[in-house]
């Protein structure tokens, strides 16, 4: 069983600040880190590798430095790691990432399953990942909580819903997105460190995957950032302190109108 | 050619950019901002601080829809489940009828299931001026191939200028095929929606980076423009039993509803009063509620309100409640008219998960807890003493 693991190197979002003078965005200190949910992406691709044999296959999008996560992808068990970089992918949409991260994918060729977080969370789109899926036309189960069965090609798998969840079968290959529930992913060994430390990194630029010009970065991309703000502050609440009857009452007397 | 140009000669040197790259991409060199293309995404941060001075241009050579004028018309994927339209598909039919109005088009929903068919008279009376149903026992379950085929045939055949669709976990998946299907753009979970009559593109505004800022993105030259929409956001029309409109059965043929994929069991867990997206008032505890069985509690406060139970990743992870109560970064974002944070310090992935409620209510013992920052509402006290209190003062008004 060959996985294919997609993940993406994201500013660590809880740490961007706005400078409350000049309203930008301050990213001084924000660390850069493996996006939280593709943990989840890479420690089910292992367990997969783990039960079925076969191997995993991080592979990410992104300028040269994005090579750090790829280290990390192969010290908690991946095999094989591979940066999509160019300066041409720059500027690149949901869209044209799909289309990218898909020919990356066709040129990879064997695999049986592709596995994504279900979104990033410096964009939250959750948009690649049935992106890709399409631009390969391969079918998708997005959401998935739990891998229940891998079988005469198919996947058995659970897919949250926002009632429950759904049981849902379909064939290999194919596409998931994971959420948080269906593991707790290990921390890296230390054989693991050390094999990261060495691993070679295969880079693809977008001549590599055979990337038609006008799919990619910029000019692939249909949408376009127009404007950026600051959200527009919170009031200033109204705290309510000492005996806790008093503070309920006054409370429930502000909501007036609101509640009842 | 395409890409990001600083223009020397007006160039500054003020360093605004070089703060506010999110990347880290941008440097001066001799008081000029230098930008490092190997960092530099083009996401347009600079662009937006250096409004003042216009010294960063972002040319952006794109393909182009073709016959762009003749996309004409606001859509809505409805969402129903079992058959029954989901409280979204009313909000985004009126913003639909809010935005097609400015443009001067119309309405059209795509109601897709089974014995779905009744249900389409009642988006007539929330807005939509034709229903196009495609009613069939394949459709019975969400299944994205023949969900994104079928709303892609429909577009192809008719050309609307937007499509809205929920941001649900439906709505999210079959539309990212869909937009791939085209070749279109797609903006996800936007919480505020405008037109620009000029040139009549869709202004799509969404939290990014957690929420930290609002971003309004726009596709200029492609339709339809597709943008999935956050619930509890746009508001929702009274129905208006007097609006007349067209409902246009589909049939497809059999090609249309072949899936790889199958669904062999729905399994309703969550209890209605845990659809935490759907919900109206959120009841959330945090670590202090010190374990499984003092929910009740909380349960209780939500029962009156009418409301659902949300938890902080702490309380998840301690295993007091299941995944589908979490609310933050790793959990749900959840946007209700109130929100009470019950023992909840309020880390910053617990409040970019809420932050944009109506109505956010602290109870902490924490004068200083963070969660108190975002408050319109906070009591100082011992939740074990003030939730019970709460509960009883709210059965004698509501």
């Amino acid at each position: 069983m060959n996985v294919i693991v997609c993940i993406k190197q994201v500013p660590d979002t809880t740490e961007v600040r706005i400078d409350p003078v000049t309203k930008n965005l301050v990213r001084e200190g924000v660390k850069s880190i493996i996006n939280p949910f593709d943990a989840y992406a890479i420690e089910e691709g292992v367990r997969l590798k783990e039960k079925f044999g076969g191997k995993v296959t991080a592979v990410t999008m992104g300028p040269p430095q994005a090579e750090m996560v790829l280290r990390e992808a192969i010290s908690l068990g991946c095999d094989d790691a591979i940066l999509v970089s160019d300066r041409a992918f720059a500027g690149s949409d949901t869209l044209a990432t799909g289309y990218t991260l898909s020919k990356a994918v066709a040129k990879i060729k064997d695999y049986d399953l592709i596995i994504c977080g279900k979104q990033a969370i410096d964009g939250d789109t959750a948009q690649v990942g049935p992106g890709v899926a399409a631009m390969l036309d391969i079918p998708q189960i997005t959401y998935v909580r739990k891998i229940n069965d891998v079988k005469d090609g198919e996947i058995t798998a659970e897919r949250s819903t926002e009632e429950g969840y759904e049981v849902v079968q379909t064939k290999l290959p194919c596409l998931i997105t994971v959420v948080k529930e269906i593991n707790t992913p290990r921390l890296p060994s230390l054989k693991g460190k050390m094999k990261a430390k060495s691993a070679v990194i295969q880079a693809w630029k977008a001549v590599d995957i055979e990337a038609e010009p006008d799919r990619i970065g910029l000019k692939g991309s249909p949408t376009e950032v127009w404007k950026i703000f600051t959200p527009p502050a919170r009031a200033q609440g109204q705290i309510f302190q000492g005996e806790a009857q008093a503070s309920v009452d006054q409370l429930v007397d502000s909501l007036k109108g609101l509640l009842y | 050619m395409s890409g990001i140009t600083v223009y020397k000669d007006k160039c500054i040197g003020c360093s605004l950019c070089v703060k506010t790259c999110p990347f880290d991409a941008i440097t001066l060199v001799d008081k000029k901002a230098v930008i490092d293309l190997d960092k530099c995404t083009l996401c347009s941060s600079c662009v937006e601080a250096c409004r003042k001075t216009n010294a960063i241009e972002i040319i952006r050579e794109t393909t182009r829809t073709p016959d762009i004028e003749k996309y004409k018309g606001v859509w809505v994927f409805v969402e129903q489940k079992r058959g029954v339209v989901q409280p979204v598909a009313f909000e985004l039919l009126g913003k639909a009828r809010e935005l097609a109005d400015k443009l001067d088009v119309e309405v059209a929903a795509v109601l897709l299931g089974h014995n779905v068919k009744e249900k389409a008279q009642e988006l007539i009376e929330r807005g939509a001026d034709t229903v196009y149903v495609a009613d069939d026992p394949k459709l019975e379950h969400f299944l994205d191939e023949p969900y994104a085929r079928i709303l892609a045939n429909l577009i192809r055949k008719h050309r609307p200028e937007i499509l809205l669709s929920p941001a649900t976990s439906i709505g999210r998946s079959v539309v990212s095929r869909v937009a791939v299907q085209l070749r279109v753009g797609l903006t996800a979970d936007c919480t505020a929606l405008d037109v620009n009559l000029d040139e009549r593109f869709l202004l799509q505004t969404r939290p990014a980076f957690g929420g930290n800022i609002m971003a309004t993105i726009l596709s200029r030259h492609h339709r339809p423009q597709l943008a999935t929409v956050r619930h509890k956001v746009m508001k929702e029309l009274p129905p208006d039993l007097s609006r007349k409109g067209r409902i246009d059965a589909l049939t497809f043929d059999r090609s249309f509803f072949t899936s790889r994929t199958k669904v062999l069991e729905v399994v309703d867990s969550v209890m209605a009063t845990v659809n935490i997206t759907e919900a109206n008032v959120i009841v959330s505890g945090g670590r202090a509620m010190g374990g499984a069985a003092n929910f009740k509690m909380l349960e209780d406060l939500a029962g009156v309100l009418n409301g659902a139970v949300g938890a902080s990743r702490a309380a998840i992870d301690e295993g007091w409640l299941p995944y589908a109560h979490q609310v933050g970064q790793t959990g749900k974002t959840v946007c209700p008219k109130v929100y009470i944070a019950c023992g909840i310090s309020g880390q910053i992935q617990h409040l970019v998960g809420m932050q944009s409620s109506d109505i956010i209510i602290a109870i902490n013992r924490d004068a200083s807890a963070p969660i108190f920052s975002v408050a319109n509402y906070g009591i100082v006290g011992d939740i074990f003493e003030v939730v019970p209190l709460l509960t009883k003062k709210f059965k004698q008004v509501v």
